[in-house]
């Protein structure tokens, strides 16, 4: 189990590459694939790296991809992140 | 919630899912969404501009720091960082070019009560604008300042800005610039600023880290934020695109807390002084002006806290 | 209406000059903010307000620059209160920006310019009437402003008061145009009690945050207003907006917005209009002035009414919006209007233009530094009469 998840708002981005770039744990890379608007979006490559903090949120200039930490677990035990 | 992120309209021919999602139902909102006016979206910066990333440590600042939002008022004068105010879902000001410190002085003395924010520009509060600010700093009234400095008059199109660093290259100093630029930090310690910081869009925790300093700070606050500016800036000094500048910053900045503003000056290519570099406590405007009224008006002074008309 | 706060009014029988009736003017009509910077002759002004302010309720500061005073005015309105600044001549043209800003986001307040002579330095401390067409054009882009001209301290009291009320009730900036000899006349001065004042109320919204929209108009429209921290989350900008106050840049939005500002004020043009009158139904000749001139000019009527001429005078008490249907009836009746002013020809040229053609119009021109002899005025009344 991962202990964050990303979302992408692929219509939002730009392409400027921040959030691929500053992900600490290199979740992230730049899609081959385009957005309406031509750019070229990040996709998740390394979904169980994510630790949900929120980096590539916080340099995203388009305010297009943000990440949280996984809340409790269904067994109801914590995951790592929220402990 | 948002569905934005998931909404399969969105993710155009990207045949990947965004979200692990079977095995996450727990989604909270970007936490930048609620300080957005969200209809104003997608934002007039360019691709890689560092103006949008300043935002999100506003945001995070802003609920860090635990205000009320109704009461905090973003006050933008002209230019690329000035468009912020639009974009903001809080009460805000889109003033004239560099007289954003002049009507934020009007808003905070009617209404102390407001948190009060200045959000803009190097050219708009230090060119046009720069006898407001340091009137304001010498004051020392409530204001938080944040100055976003890209080096260049974005919206105009990349001309000279009092920030430009000697031989950069500007359109409207084509063969480099030889006027010797401002050193942000000193200007405003010498005017009389209570908290000078400067960071860069690189620096995004400590970024958000400065803001909720100055929300907790009363008096004339001041936070310099290098951004990159891809379309002009650096595309005239071949400098690569906005991701380029992020990487320089992160190489070239060092931070050094409490160093005197006077060895802060930028150079097109020397190291990037970061950090907290003023803190300190000076009474405020408002507060002098009250105390000195009240000791020679006496019971003959009326102390009104909102200067609200019927 | 409701009546004046009785804390800023000072009733009473004064002996004042016109600069310090402006100020209790501007406190009686619930004025708690003004920014300034001083210039003569308009300094004594906020000099009183300053003094006075602070065993009323509310707050003077002194501005770094008039850029600085006139837009800190719209802060202070935005955040609630009635404001206004003060100046004279080169100060005026300092503020231009800011009488745009203040029409396009329709911020309330009030501009009071004690004229002098010009251009540029000019004569610090001699009157002039020549800022009448910068008031009207003087920022950039079309708009509609209202300019009221006071003729003696009382009606610099009289005038700030309905200065106030106008800029509430049509969300404009007023300018208050006085010159440097009514500013420092000292008259008898009548401060009535304070319910006695009407006070025309800020168009506040009844609706709540989400229903409303900042520049959605009314029947008359005037949009209400929101202050800054009350929950609205509201946006303002001097940008070309809708009527969420978003930014819209396009031919259409440009053409709703500005032909709207516009409007009402015109719309309401006969209303606005203001004037005194006297001897005008069987006159060949009328003497237009206003301000200081007029009193001059009343002098010169005499004179030829007593050499046998019919001859009227009107007093233009509103200057902007112009009254020109008004103007234009008048023009229809009689031979020719005269129009003395302290300046090179600026409001005769709006006569001129209502007259259509109807009747003669004479420019009494004068550089300004001094008043008209009366007999300049005469002499020009004579040669049209004969
Ligand atoms: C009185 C006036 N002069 C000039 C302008 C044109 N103008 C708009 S923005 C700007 C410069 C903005 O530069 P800066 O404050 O550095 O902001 P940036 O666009 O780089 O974020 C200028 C000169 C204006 N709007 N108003
Ligand atoms: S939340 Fe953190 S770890 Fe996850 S993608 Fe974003 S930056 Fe990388
Ligand atoms: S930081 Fe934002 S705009 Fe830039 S590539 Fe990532 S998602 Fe796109
Ligand atoms: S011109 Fe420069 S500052 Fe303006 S939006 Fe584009 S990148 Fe940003």
């Amino acid at each position: 189990m991962p202990k964050g998840y990303v979302a992408i708002n692929v219509e939002r981005c730009k392409g400027c590459g921040f959030c691929v770039e500053f992900c600490p744990t290199h979740v992230l890379a730049m899609s081959s694939a385009f957005n309406s608007k031509g750019y070229h979006p990040p996709h998740v490559v390394n979904p169980e790296k994510c630790t949900g903090c929120d980096l590539c949120g916080m340099y995203c200039p388009d305010f297009a991809i943000y990440g949280w930490k996984a809340p409790e677990s269904k067994n109801g035990a914590k995951s790592d992140a929220a402990r | 919630m948002t569905s934005q992120a998931r909404d399969p309209a969105e993710l155009g021919p990207r045949p990947e899912a965004e979200v692990p999602a079977e095995s996450c139902d727990y989604q909270p909102e970007n936490p930048v969404e609620q300080f957005l006016r969200t209809d104003r979206m997608p934002h007039i910066w360019c691709p890689g501009c560092g103006i949008g990333t300043t935002v999100n440590s506003f945001a995070r600042a802003l609920l860090e720091a635990k205000l009320d939002l109704d009461r905090v008022a973003v006050v933008s004068g002209i230019g690329c960082t000035g468009r912020v105010a639009g974009y903001v879902r809080l009460d805000s000001f889109h003033t004239t070019h560099g007289r954003a410190i002049p009507f934020a002085t009007g808003l905070k003395l009617a209404n102390p009560n407001l948190t009060v924010v200045v959000y803009s520009g190097d050219g708009d509060l230090f060119a046009i604008g720069g006898n407001h600010i340091i009137h304001a700093a010498r004051r020392n009234l409530d204001l938080k300042v944040i100055c976003v400095n890209n080096f260049v008059y974005g919206m105009t199109g990349g001309q000279l800005a009092p920030t430009t660093p000697v031989g950069a290259l500007t359109t409207t100093t084509p063969y480099g610039c030889y006027e010797p630029a401002f050193n942000l930090p000193a200007l405003m310690d010498a005017a009389g600023a209570v908290y000078v910081a400067r960071w860069t869009s690189f620096h995004v925790r400590q970024l958000t880290r400065a803001m909720v300093d100055i929300f907790r700070k009363k008096g004339f606050c001041f936070i310099e934020v290098l951004t990159p500016c891809p379309s002009l800036f650096q595309r005239k000094n071949r400098m690569g695109e906005g991701l380029d500048a992020m990487k320089y910053y992160k190489e070239k900045s060092k931070v050094r807390h409490g160093a005197p503003t006077s060895e802060v000056g930028l150079t097109i290519d020397g190291d990037i002084i970061v950090g907290k570099f003023v803190d300190r406590e000076r009474p405020e405007f408002l507060d002098l002006l009250r105390s000195q009224l009240a000791a020679q008006l006496g019971d003959r002074y009326v102390e009104v806290e909102h200067l609200v008309c019927s | 209406m409701p009546h004046a706060d009785p804390r800023g009014v000072l009733t009473g029988v004064h002996f004042m000059d016109g600069d310090h009736a402006a100020c209790e003017g501007a406190l009686a009509a619930g004025a708690r903010f003004a920014a300034g910077y001083p210039i003569t002759p308009s300094t004594e002004i906020v000099e009183r307000f300053a003094a006075r302010i602070p065993t009323v309720g509310g707050v003077f500061i002194q501005m770094e620059d008039e850029l600085a005073a006139s837009i800190a005015i719209a802060g202070a309105v935005w955040a609630g209160a009635k404001a206004f600044t003060v100046t004279s001549g080169p100060g005026f043209s300092l503020m231009m920006e800011h009488i745009g800003f203040a029409v396009m986001t329709e911020t309330p307040c009030v501009f009071m310019n004690v004229q002098r002579g010009g251009p540029s330095t000019g004569l610090p401390t001699l009157p002039a009437q020549a800022d009448m067409m910068q008031a009207r054009w003087g920022s950039h882009g079309d708009y509609e402003i209202i300019a009221l001209s006071p003729n003696s301290p009382q009606e610099c009291f009289d005038l700030a008061v309905r200065a106030f009320n106008l800029a509430e009730e049509f969300r404009v900036p007023v300018m208050l145009m006085m010159d440097e000899v009514v500013g420092h006349m000292t008259e008898k001065v009548v401060i009535p009690p304070a319910e006695q004042i009407e006070i025309y109320p800020r168009r506040h919204t009844r609706l709540p945050p989400g229903q409303y929209k900042p520049y959605a108009p009314g029947p008359d429209l005037v949009p209400e207003m929101a202050h800054a921290g009350e929950g609205y989350r509201f946006h303002v900008t001097g940008l070309t907006h809708d009527e969420r106050g978003y930014p819209s840049m396009n031919a259409a939005a440009q053409d709703r917005l500005v032909k709207r500002l516009k409007a009402k004020i015109t719309r309401a043009a006969d209303r606005l209009a203001c004037y005194e009158e006297e001897g005008t139904e069987d006159a060949d000749v009328v003497v237009i002035s206003y301000g200081i001139t007029s009193r001059v000019a009343q002098r010169a009527v005499e004179m030829a009414r007593a050499r046998g001429v019919r001859v009227g005078r009107l007093r233009l008490i509103t200057v902007w919006p112009f009254p020109t249907r008004q103007i234009r009836a008048l023009a229809r009746r009689v031979k020719a209007l005269v129009v003395p002013e302290l300046n090179l020809g600026q409001i005769v040229l709006e006569v001129e233009r209502a007259a259509a053609g109807q009747a003669e119009t004479i420019s009494v021109p004068h550089a300004g530094g001094s008043v008209h002899a009366p007999e300049q005025i005469l002499d020009a009344i004579m040669e049209v009469a004969k």
